[in-house]
């Protein structure tokens, strides 16, 4: 028998995924279309993990709106869904009167948007707060911060799923149709799925799907960032993410803090229509440290760990000026179908804001019951490098398993490596372990501890092998046993 | 308080031995037989053995033992010695801390364990540099792995991570994975080498990679990796004198594979935070002839020091410093080492970079370059104190030379240099 869904959702990063868990409270049948085998592969895993204040988007826009609501909730929902958050504030540097003037602007800009916690400040103030940079002046925005973009999405999409939502990885959506009782029908790489209500959250894919529903004309590009990631030596040297003055369109290259305490430089903003290719050049790593340099000098490559690259979905018009936010629902040409076109950047922050618009589109058409069996809350796997001594004993002692160090750079136990295995969505790459854990994501790269934790995939999951990915599809590990072994 | 709340009890120790790999076995029975029977090897795997136990081919124990043993059987020697004199230690222990004051945590699956020590011997080997910590430009698909990973998932853990292989850096583990990916069916394509001479010891490059007539290209580089799933191939290219990529130089090499053996870093995280000053050139410890570190009490040998070529040079390193750390178990100091040892622009470090000049020492040390019909001079004040001849000097091979006292006066830096 076919299942038919309330609500299909095309994408699970961010916005899906926080659409998901919203639409959750109601009483809604929900399915997540995935085309990946993980929910953070893409824009949403790959930015600078910052959570923004509001103040660099113009009045009105949804952008604004959204970005300075999500910034005001992020506390409560790190606490809701466990996952790490920090309100470090931070910082945009500048030297010259035209610095100090569209800082003046940008202010002006912030406090029109319903922005608080902002302030210029002097040189001497601007050392107090980060001794390491480099400027004359700044503004100072206390109220933002930085969240880490893997726990983030991975805890609304597993509360989601804790929520009842169905999730299926693997799942690319090649055609969406209508049939006679004008259900949604959409065919996927994997196989078909009908549905009352769509939602378009795919992100880089979502002028695609957009056209798929019979809506043309978004015209999406994409703008690649890449960067470079920093030991947690560095961590030290900067307490709050700095950036240089931003232009109307672009953030600059700025110099970030995560949650976990190393650094990442980046990133550049060069225009692609590729979707897929993350490749790093050698000329942008140069030109990120030396730029950022000029912010913060303490970048040296002896402490380079990785670099990587991500994709911003933009909707531009037809001369090429960036647009806002999207998110629509069309009665005419896609009946049920809540359209988000454009989702870039400030769309972290914002995440679970847009969601609630999303929702709020969907309320305007049907009612919608309250599912009295919601459950806000979600418990992400321990981390045992963050405890005390006295806490990490009794967690020993509780569980023997926390007493076997995996991931050394890291301090990853085995019990974590296996809570993350048997994660609530299912989900079976290295890199979901990865993003779960922080294990391989030390200095060492994976170099002590992959091949345990390919073997305990293996072992828990009842998997072979040549069947254990890296991360998408495709991304086989090994080719198989060197020897056989022989019953003895 | 919460009533269950398990007190951890502090165990006295004379000396905690962190690493149970060649340098940490040979250190603590040399310290026993020293008398010194209080002692504990803290090792984090389920053996001893350290990376010995993966390196399953042979040619270690030349110098040591005078003959060619495999990786596990000359780990093997040093166990036994363990095992017969009852040399306490540890497995499945991984220590989280070493405090300057020496107190020493570990976790362990029976909870969390601290050593209070007379002495600490930083024992904890080195890790292998990464793609990202060298840079290397392109996409991230899987099948980019250093060689020490590689051998790991072959000899340890029975799985085949390579069929077309291309390998960048002539490292020995890299040359040495060469032969074995190719034993085991896999085709190594070719070994490229940034340098304009082989980074690794001439007889792997001779036994590793000519036997299988496996090229090997000096002064290139991988310039891009392609493929977003699993590696589909690697842009090389030609380096100038300056390692810059020269243009129109690039080829294509298809593979699913890339090895890098492209160096190793001394593993000293716990020893920064325990206050050890580290050499920005050798990457382990500043350390004087008792291998004592700037951090009183805490001494290191083998591989966390300076990366060897051989192990047996770990194994008697380690021997070597168990006077001092039983002298200083006993007396609670040693003489300070006021004599810097100072290097000429062709000499790449030395161990120790300081000296007490109250006692015979070895000096070990690599020349940046290879050099021919050379001698090694040490001079104090402008007077030779020592020197050694070389018909050859390379920068795989570690130089090491005995250098008596009896020449040296106080208040004068060492200063060692490469004549040819």
């Amino acid at each position: 028998m076919k299942q038919l869904y309330d609500v299909l959702i095309i994408g699970g990063g961010v916005i899906g995924s926080a659409i998901a868990r919203e639409m959750s409270r109601y009483r809604l049948k929900i399915g997540v279309l995935e085309k990946n085998l993980d929910v953070c592969c893409e824009t949403s895993g790959r930015n600078s993990g910052v959570v923004h204040g509001g103040f660099a988007y113009n009045t009105d826009s949804l952008k604004a709106k959204l970005c300075v609501e999500g910034n005001k909730i992020m506390g409560q929902l790190s606490e809701e869904l466990d996952f790490a958050f920090q309100r470090c504030g931070k910082v945009l540097v500048g030297n010259t009167p035209e610095d100090q003037e569209s800082l003046e602007r940008t202010m002006k800009q912030g406090k029109a948007n319903g922005v608080s916690g902002m302030e210029l400040i002097g040189k001497e103030r601007l050392h107090e707060l980060v001794p390491a940079v480099i400027g004359e002046f700044a503004m100072y925005s206390a109220e933002s911060g930085i969240v880490d973009p893997f726990g983030y999405t991975i805890a609304l999409a597993e509360n989601a799923a804790e929520n009842g939502v169905d999730y299926f990885f693997d799942n690319e959506v090649t055609a969406i149709e209508r049939d006679a009782d004008s259900n949604y029908v959409i065919t996927t790489s994997a196989g078909t799925f009908y549905s009352r209500w769509v939602v378009n959250s795919a992100g880089l894919g979502c002028g695609k799907i957009s056209e798929l529903l019979g809506i043309g004309g978004y015209k999406i590009i994409g703008s690649k960032g890449d960067y470079i990631i920093l030991d947690k030596r560095t961590g030290p040297l900067l307490p709050m993410p700095v950036y240089p003055v931003p232009s109307n369109t672009y953030m600059g290259i700025h110099v970030t803090n995560t949650t976990d305490g190393n650094v990442i430089v980046g990133p550049n903003a060069d225009l692609t229509d590729n979707f897929t290719y993350y490749g790093v050049s050698q000329e942008n790593m140069d030109y990120l440290a030396s730029s950022a340099s000029d912010l913060w000098p303490c970048i040296h490559k002896k402490d380079y760990i990785r670099n990587y690259s991500g994709i911003l979905p933009k909707w531009v018009d037809e001369n090429g000026a960036i647009q806002d936010f999207k998110i629509e629902v069309q009665d005419l040409k896609a009946p049920r179908a809540i359209n988000l076109i454009g989702i870039e950047s400030p769309g972290l922050t914002a995440a679970v804001p847009i969601a609630r618009y999303a929702v709020g589109l969907m309320a305007e058409r049907e009612k919608l019951t309250l599912n009295s069996s919601f459950n806000p809350i979600r418990k992400g796997v321990v981390r045992f490098a963050e405890l005390s001594k006295e806490e990490q004993n009794l967690k020993i002692l509780e569980n023997p398993e926390y007493g076997e160090v995996i991931c050394r750079c890291e301090t990853v136990t085995k019990a974590e490596i296996l809570q993350a295995i048997h994660n609530p969505l299912g989900v079976d790459t290295m890199t979901g372990i990865k993003y779960r854990t922080r294990s391989m994501m030390g200095r060492c790269q994976g170099g002590y501890c992959q091949m345990r934790i390919a073997q305990l995939l293996e072992q828990e999951l009842g998997k072979k092998e040549d069947q254990i990915q890296y991360a998408r599809k495709g991304s086989q590990m090994f080719f198989g046993k060197v020897r056989q072994e022989v019953e003895s | 308080m919460n009533a269950q709340l398990k007190e951890i009890q502090v165990e006295q120790v004379d000396v905690v031995i962190i690493g149970g790999g060649p340098a940490g076995l040979a250190a603590a029975a040399e310290l026993y037989r020293r008398g010194i029977h209080n002692l504990l090897v803290i090792e984090r795997e389920k053996q001893l053995g350290g990376i010995l136990r993966q390196c399953i081919h042979d040619g270690f124990g030349l110098t040591r033992f005078q003959t060619a043993l495999s990786g596990p059987e000359y780990a093997q020697r040093f166990i036994d010695t363990i095992e017969e004199l009852n040399i306490p230690y540890i497995t499945d222990a991984t220590v989280l801390e070493v405090t300057h004051e020496r107190q020493v945590t570990a976790v362990t699956r029976e909870g969390m364990r601290t050593w209070q020590a007379k002495a600490v011997i930083l024992t904890m080997g080195c890790r292998e540099r990464t793609r990202g910590a060298i840079g290397i430009p392109g996409e991230r698909p899987t099948g980019v792995l250093t060689a020490g990973v590689a051998q790991a998932y072959m000899n340890l853990f029975n799985t085949m991570p390579a069929k077309e292989v291309v390998i960048l850096g002539s490292g020995d583990i890299g040359m040495i994975m060469a032969r074995r990916l190719t034993l085991e069916g896999a085709h190594v394509k070719a070994v490229f080498e940034i340098q304009p001479y082989p980074s690794g010891l001439p007889r792997n490059i001779e036994q590793c990679l000519n036997d299988y007539d496996i090229p090997l290209y000096l002064s290139h580089g991988i310039t891009a990796i392609h493929g977003n799933t699993r590696l589909t191939g690697v842009t090389v290219s030609k380096v100038d004198e300056n390692f810059k990529p020269i243009p129109g130089t690039e080829k294509e090499y298809k593979c699913d594979t890339l090895i890098l053996s492209v160096g190793l870093i001394p593993e000293n995280e716990l020893s920064l935070d325990a206050g050890v000053i580290l050499d920005e050139r050798t990457r382990g410890a500043l350390v004087d002839e008792n291998f004592q570190t700037a951090a009183e009490g805490i001494f290191a040998a083998g591989n966390v020091l300076h990366v060897h070529d051989l192990v047996d040079f770990v194994s008697i390193e380690a021997e070597s410093l168990a006077d001092s750390v039983a002298k200083y178990v006993i007396e609670g100091s040693l003489k300070p080492a006021a004599i810097s040892i100072n290097t000429d622009c062709n000499i790449g470090y030395t161990v120790p970079q300081r000296v007490s000049g109250e006692k015979e020492f070895t000096l070990s040390l690599r020349v940046k370059r290879p050099m021919k019909d050379c001698r090694i001079v040490v001079r104090q004040a402008g007077k030779e104190v020592a020197v050694k001849k070389m018909k050859k000097a390379i920068p795989a091979e570690m130089i090491r030379f005995v250098i008596s006292h009896e020449k040296l006066v106080s208040g004068s830096d060492l200063e060692v240099c490469v004549e040819c």
